[in-house]
């Protein structure tokens, strides 16, 4: 079934509220909500590229720099995102470490690797799955933030445990760049316009006879 | 030709006439499967009663503390801004700026907005700057976390249980039930409240 699409009939929507235009009548601002009308997020491709490559740099030190040191009886732990994982593993809370797993070392590379794959299949001009790219793209969008949980806990420990040379979690420097990863990778998923999956798929039924 | 009928899918820009639902049934795009719009009629009583009563809710949770933990005699009780207060004077306070927005800020400026917007338009007018208001709201959405902090407490409470004696306190409770209130929310279709608004300044 071919359905038209809005930049083939000349319509275009309001990203903002959804109101549906003709691209000729109104040229710049929406008339109900005044938002810039633009057919594509602008300079998708490039933003993208840009903060998904930041994000996979500062990648390498989120997960190598300890994020916590942990002070307990004269003995002071580094822990890395990793270490922390093991060692909740160790304690017999396989869930939480399962979660944590997830939500701190698989959701960030799985969503820096999508989101490589869906830029560079949309450069090519890929015709290849648009549906299911389109589809892992939303669950790109749904799981971003909950890799959010590891700087939390940090925030958490370190402000609960205070007690002098009893106990006492510091802050490391790899939380810093854990977090700045996931607000870029959240900020490069936003800038990704996923109907550019769909223009080239047009383009090639178009061309063909 | 009339376009108030069309709808256009946000993700493919394929575009649809809108077609009449049956109660609780969802329209989704045939080429990549996105959610069109869902005839769930726009309640603004259920809205605005979900709105009133997460601002209550997020001013219990941020007023009472979060947790107790105790080891060796001593007694630690903390709340949200003691969490963001501490972690602004360490090294790292890149992360407390961050807390703060998508715990604090961004779930409060959310509550307020929606009662900014919903109330007029329950009373039957479009408040001033509703555009302005909307656009915020749907800006917000994702870098709003009180769900993700939640769970981060969870995980917490478990790390430091081999170590202290830990007991979840009253803010901790509030800060679930505002997950569920957020969440409900948020499952609104902002769009259909611009049409509200439409409908009215007509
Ligand atoms: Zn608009
Ligand atoms: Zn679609």
């Amino acid at each position: 079934m071919n359905v038209p699409r809005a930049c083939d009939l000349g319509l275009i929507g309001c990203d903002a509220c959804g109101k549906v235009l003709q691209a000729r009548q109104h040229a710049e601002h929406c008339p109900r909500c005044d938002a810039p009308l633009r057919r594509r997020k602008p300079d998708s491709l490039v933003r993208s590229w840009a903060l998904l490559l930041s994000a996979a740099i500062l990648y390498v030190p989120a997960n190598l720099l300890p994020i916590m040191h942990t002070v307990q009886l004269l003995n002071v732990e580094h822990s890395t995102i990793l270490s922390g994982v093991v060692l909740l593993w160790k304690n017999g809370s396989w869930d939480l470490a399962i979660i944590v797993f997830v939500a701190s070392i698989v959701v960030p590379l799985v969503k820096i690797v999508c989101l490589a794959l869906l830029l560079l299949t949309a450069q090519s001009g890929s015709t290849w799955a648009p549906r299911e790219r389109t589809q892992l793209y939303r669950v790109l969008e749904f799981i971003g933030h909950w890799s959010m949980l590891d700087v939390f806990v940090v925030a958490l420990l370190m402000t609960l445990v205070h007690f002098g040379k009893f106990a006492q979690v510091e802050a490391g420097a790899g939380v810093v760049a854990f977090c700045a990863v996931v607000v870029l990778t959240m900020l490069a998923s936003m800038s990704f316009d996923p109907r550019l999956i769909w223009d080239q798929q047009t383009d090639r039924d178009a061309a063909r006879p | 030709m009339d376009t108030t009928a069309l709808v256009i899918c946000e993700h493919c820009d394929s575009v649809y006439r809108r077609m009449p639902l049956h109660h609780g049934q969802t329209a989704c795009c045939t080429q990549c499967g996105a959610v069109l719009y869902s005839n769930r009629s726009l309640d603004l009583d259920a809205m605005l009663a979900l709105a009133v009563a997460a601002m209550i809710v997020l001013l219990i949770a941020n007023a009472y503390p979060l947790m107790q933990v105790e080891l060796g005699g001593i007694t630690r009780e903390t709340t949200l801004w003691n969490i963001i207060l501490i972690t602004f004077d360490s090294k790292v306070g890149l992360i407390a700026v961050v807390s703060a927005l998508s715990i604090f800020f961004f779930p409060l400026l959310q509550i307020a907005l929606y009662l900014y917007v919903l109330l007029p338009l329950r009373l039957g007018h479009v408040p001033p700057a509703f555009a302005g208001a909307m656009h915020a709201l749907r800006q917000m959405q994702p870098w709003s976390m009180v769900e993700v902090f939640v769970l981060g407490v969870l995980v917490s409470v478990v790390k430091l249980a081999g170590v202290a004696t830990v007991s979840a306190e009253t803010g901790l409770w509030g800060f679930g039930v505002l997950t569920l209130l957020i969440t409900a929310l948020g499952g609104f279709d902002l769009r259909e409240l611009w049409d509200r608004a439409a409908e009215l300044g007509e």
